[in-house]
């Protein structure tokens, strides 16, 4: 596992730990040697203050390629947190006892342990088991174990909001549990879920930048390798991360709101 | 939760106990054998071997390394707590402000760190703070990050739970002469902090793993400790040190959610209210996010 320790050097985000105290300045120098070319205007570190903002400019199309990580993380940990977690929720309240204890051990499990952690345990772990993927399919791997314990708890709490008297109705018209579950509650909840699921899919977006430390040149990697390279324009990179970000998070909010608006119509 | 099941389908008949009685019998068919084969892959690979597990017992070292780092991420996070609910009760009061001048600036505030990973917020703390001239130890670069992002979202609890009030409380308490100050200390705050106390615990749950992200900026919390110990100890030890370390986030965690649930029925029977059917549920606010208030 030390030889997997390559490629992400400085995507790991290991500011030389001989220094605590973060000087972006000499110690980080042959770091910053090391880089790819990418990282331009590294060999120019006297630059006037107010043409720090290029360092951002110029990089353009790398804070872009970054963007496109993150989203590509985003979506596929989506989709699969959005089908584990709403199983989750199935098991959860269904009347089968060893899937009702299956699913609450792994929420329960999940839900108190770092997201940290569970990238140590897909990243560092399953290679012991000769389970071994790119650092891109771990990172969805991990971020999809731990969203779906989140989903499952939104989902479950839709369900837990829908009024009773729907579910007793549909059982008084002699509907199954699997027909009850499908046809009344599902659609119900997932109405009533909009939000909670939107909060959840925001923590999402939010923590796939925990898998810049484990090899994903996503948004917040990029940024941690711009400064590294850029020590003379810190904070106009980090200001250009921040708009990166929101950009993804004011979509999803959007997009949030023109759904809920449009479930509100055809209620 | 527990009727939940109930709600959804008639108490089964003999038939359907029976069918629940076979689906459970599959179901733990199946988990014993998707446990079985992923202990015969461990054991196959000699991730099960005595001697590997025997390391907490062989190594006090390992044993002192992994305290003194859960006594690091403790400290990050009280530290992270205290400061967290101090700035989400400042951002909070600004943000109910009757003066816009108060008002949009911190609303703008809450609504930007919020929509940041709490990873840029240390990252902002431990790179452009020193950029901008101020020195920060990883501690406190950690400890910051954490406080930007939770006081944030501490703030959006705060106000849920303000808004969640009635408002003859509010309207009382001023009828009684209480500055707008006094209202939120004496008559708001108590019962917005009561009302929302399941979304309180599980966000500062949430600060607690958090923390785990020091391991990013080298501050030896818990998780770096572990890592230091396999990367020394060699990855063989991976499996067995990253459990314990998952486990006493677990317990750590349990413990703060306990703490929480005691304190709280402690209160609801000084106080001698039925308060307990006010509080929302926990699971409307993943993440800790406040659920909306309607």
């Amino acid at each position: 596992m030390t030889a997997r320790r390559g490629g992400g050097t400085t995507a790991r985000g290991r500011p030389p730990a001989a220094s605590p105290v973060s000087v972006p300045a000499p110690s980080r120098g042959p770091e910053a040697s090391r880089l790819p070319a990418a990282c331009r205007r590294a060999e120019r570190p006297e630059r006037p203050e107010e043409l720090a903002i290029d360092a951002v400019f110029d990089n353009l199309d790398i804070f872009a390629e970054g963007l496109r990580r993150t989203v590509e993380l985003s979506l596929f940990a989506a989709v699969a947190a959005l089908i584990g977690g709403t199983l989750l929720a199935t098991m959860r309240v269904g009347p089968v006892p060893p899937l009702r204890w299956a699913g609450t051990a792994y929420v329960e499990i999940v839900r108190n342990t770092p997201l940290t952690v569970v990238f140590f345990f897909v990243v560092f772990v399953l290679p012991r088991l000769d389970i071994v993927f790119s650092y891109f399919t771990f990172a969805v791997l991990a971020l999809s174990i731990y969203h779906a314990a989140l989903v499952c708890e939104a989902v479950r709490s839709g369900i837990n909001g829908v009024d009773v008297g729907q579910a007793e109705a549909a059982r008084a018209l002699g509907l199954t549990f699997g027909q009850n579950f499908r046809l009344v509650l599902l659609p119900q909840a997932l109405r009533a879920v909009l939000q909670p699921l939107g909060s959840v899919l925001s923590a999402l977006i939010r923590n796939t930048s925990i898998a810049a430390a484990f090899g994903v040149q996503e948004l917040t990697g990029v940024v941690q390798r711009l400064t590294t390279a850029n020590p003379d324009a810190v904070i106009a990179v980090l200001l250009g991360g921040v708009v990166g970000y929101l950009i993804l998070t004011l979509t999803l909010a959007v997009g949030l709101a023109i759904t809920e608006r449009r479930l509100e119509r055809t209620r | 939760m527990s009727g939940t099941p109930l709600v959804l389908a008639d108490p089964p008949g003999p038939r359907g106990r029976q069918r629940i009685l076979l689906g459970s019998i599959v179901a733990a068919a199946v988990f014993a054998g998707l446990v079985a084969l992923a202990l015969t892959r461990l054991a196959d690979k000699g991730q099960l071997d005595g001697e590997l597990w025997r390391v907490f017992l062989d190594q006090p070292a390992l044993r002192t390394l992994l305290w003194k780092g859960l006594l690091a991420t403790l400290r990050a996070a009280a530290t992270g707590m205290v400061l967290a609910v101090a700035l989400g009760l400042l951002l909070a009061l600004g943000q109910m402000s009757k003066r816009r001048a108060v008002r949009l600036p911190a609303t703008a505030v809450v609504e930007l760190l919020r929509s940041l990973p709490v990873l840029m917020l240390i990252l902002f703390a431990y790179l452009g703070l020193p950029a901008l001239g101020w020195q920060v130890s990883t501690f406190w670069a950690l400890v910051l990050g954490l406080t930007a992002y939770n006081g944030a979202v501490l703030s959006e609890i705060f106000r849920a739970g303000v808004g969640a009030i009635d408002r003859g409380q509010t309207e009382a308490a001023a009828a009684l002469g209480l500055r707008p100050l006094q209202i939120f200390r004496l008559v708001q705050l108590p019962q917005a902090v009561r009302r929302m106390s399941p979304t309180l615990v599980s966000q500062l749950v949430t600060l607690l793993k958090d923390t785990s992200l020091g391991f990013v900026i080298a501050y030896s919390e818990l998780l770096r400790s572990g890592r230091g110990a396999v990367e020394f100890l060699g990855s063989d030890y991976a499996l067995p040190i990253y459990t314990v370390m998952a486990l006493m986030y677990i317990v750590t965690n349990g413990l703060l959610s306990l703490l929480a649930r005691w304190l709280d029925r402690r209160q609801s029977r000084r106080l001698g209210t039925g308060h307990a059917a006010l509080v929302l549920d926990t699971a409307a606010g993943p993440d800790g996010r406040p659920p909306a208030q309607p």
